[in-house]
């Protein structure tokens, strides 16, 4: 644990995925992260996706990184972001169509995602491919976690379902529970999000 | 006509692109804090997304879409999974072209939307409503109607928030909900407003 916890590439990924998470803590990102939360099916599969654009399009701008001109390199990030971008859509849109259908245009504006950008600018460019891709897969983690916590909540608490079957028992219902409609609406997914960030704060204060 | 009226009314309220569709969030967070800034980036938000969608939809079906390409002999090519790289490209071009036609013709607008005009082009907000244009099969018309309504209902959104943020200066927040959280709750809270729309038909 030593050799490891020193190393960079360890720091790096576990900055990402604790101390500056993308999505609580630099606020990149949330325009997706919201849409998707409706059920944990969607946005695992967001999470992933992103995750893979995020880490191969470091990989590929660190590769590139000598070779890009400084004053073109925002058009060179977004050419290799978008082409990843694609690939994932039509990847989906071949092999999970109903879960395509459902994500529809947010996978789309993974494009647009601040955290995609800001890694290729800020890490990518001035990193080794290895450790890039690392960074890349450690904050698409990071920003899933986020994801699939709220989708957790929002599915549970809203529809009484995980992975879209049934786990709150027929009993509660019949004992007058009932589900809280709200949360599937788009103001619960707001007020979700405040409240995990407002959790995260109370933990990393008691440390 | 009428269905016109109601897919503006639509837009701007119930289906608000940032309460109800989360786009455009980022910009909305960080720039939220001061009146006077939000009302700049809001209408330059809308200004460009009015000029932006309806172009892509002449780009789309002129270009991409399954058979468009048939005014140049060539019925059978199927582009459409070009549309993200082209909007994107399109939402960036209009971006820069708007802001030297503004800085020529007129300076005082400049002035007031110059710094923001470069943000937009990241504006997820914009791309999104090109994608939901496609996606939903609308016509020229209910396009430049719904460039337009998605525009105006993110600046009413932003100012709205921007408003509050002003007022909540002098709440007592509990220190672990200070900025960004009590932000996503009071938006949540706004969001709850801007549904209570849905009821009415026109």
């Amino acid at each position: 644990m030593g050799m490891l916890s020193k190393s960079f590439t360890y720091k790096a990924i576990s900055e990402a995925l604790w101390q500056s998470n993308p999505i609580s803590k630099q606020i990149l990102g949330i325009c997706s992260a919201l849409a998707v939360t409706v059920q944990l099916r969607t946005a695992l599969v967001m999470g992933i996706a992103l995750t893979l654009v995020v880490a191969f399009s470091n990989l590929i701008i660190s590769l590139l990184r000598n070779h890009i001109p400084r004053n073109i390199r925002i058009i060179v990030e977004v050419a290799v972001i978008a082409t990843l971008v694609i690939l994932a859509d039509e990847f989906l849109r071949a092999f999970m169509y109903d879960i395509s259908k459902q994500l529809s245009v947010f996978v789309g504006l993974i494009i647009t995602n601040c955290i995609v950008m800001g890694r290729a600018e800020t890490f990518a460019m001035s990193n080794s491919p290895g450790r890039s891709f690392a960074d890349g897969l450690a904050n698409g983690i990071g920003y899933g976690a986020i994801l699939c916590g709220v989708a957790f909540f929002r599915e549970l608490l809203g529809s009484g379902k995980l992975f879209g079957y049934p786990v709150i028992p027929e009993s509660f219902y019949q004992a007058g529970y009932h589900n809280m409609g709200l949360l599937l609406l788009a103001p619960g997914a707001f007020i979700m999000i405040g409240l995990f960030v407002w959790l995260e704060h109370a933990l990393l204060k008691d440390k | 006509m009428e269905n016109l009226i109601s897919l503006f009314v639509n837009s701007v309220f119930v289906g608000n692109i940032l309460l109800a569709y989360f786009l455009g969030m980022c910009s909305y967070l960080s720039v939220s804090n001061n009146l006077r800034t939000s009302l700049g980036l809001g209408l330059a938000v809308t200004f460009v997304m009015t000029i932006t969608t309806p172009v892509n939809w002449l780009l789309y079906h002129y270009l991409l879409a399954p058979g468009a390409l048939a005014w140049a002999g060539l019925p059978q090519i199927d582009l459409s999974f070009l549309k993200l790289v082209l909007f994107i490209a399109t939402v960036a071009g209009i971006v820069q072209v708007v802001e030297m036609v503004i800085d020529r013709y007129s300076q005082g607008l400049y002035n007031a939307l110059g710094v923001f005009l470069p943000l937009i082009t990241v504006n997820c907000a914009i791309l999104g409503a090109a994608l939901f244009m496609v996606e939903r099969r609308y016509t020229f018309v209910e396009t430049v109607v719904y460039g337009f309504g998605s525009g105006v209902g993110w600046l009413m959104a932003i100012v709205a928030m921007a408003t509050i943020m002003q007022k909540l200066r002098y709440a007592d927040i509990p220190t672990g909900l200070q900025g960004f959280g009590i932000r996503m709750i009071v938006t949540g809270l706004m969001a709850m407003a801007f549904m209570l729309f849905s009821g009415i038909t026109l």
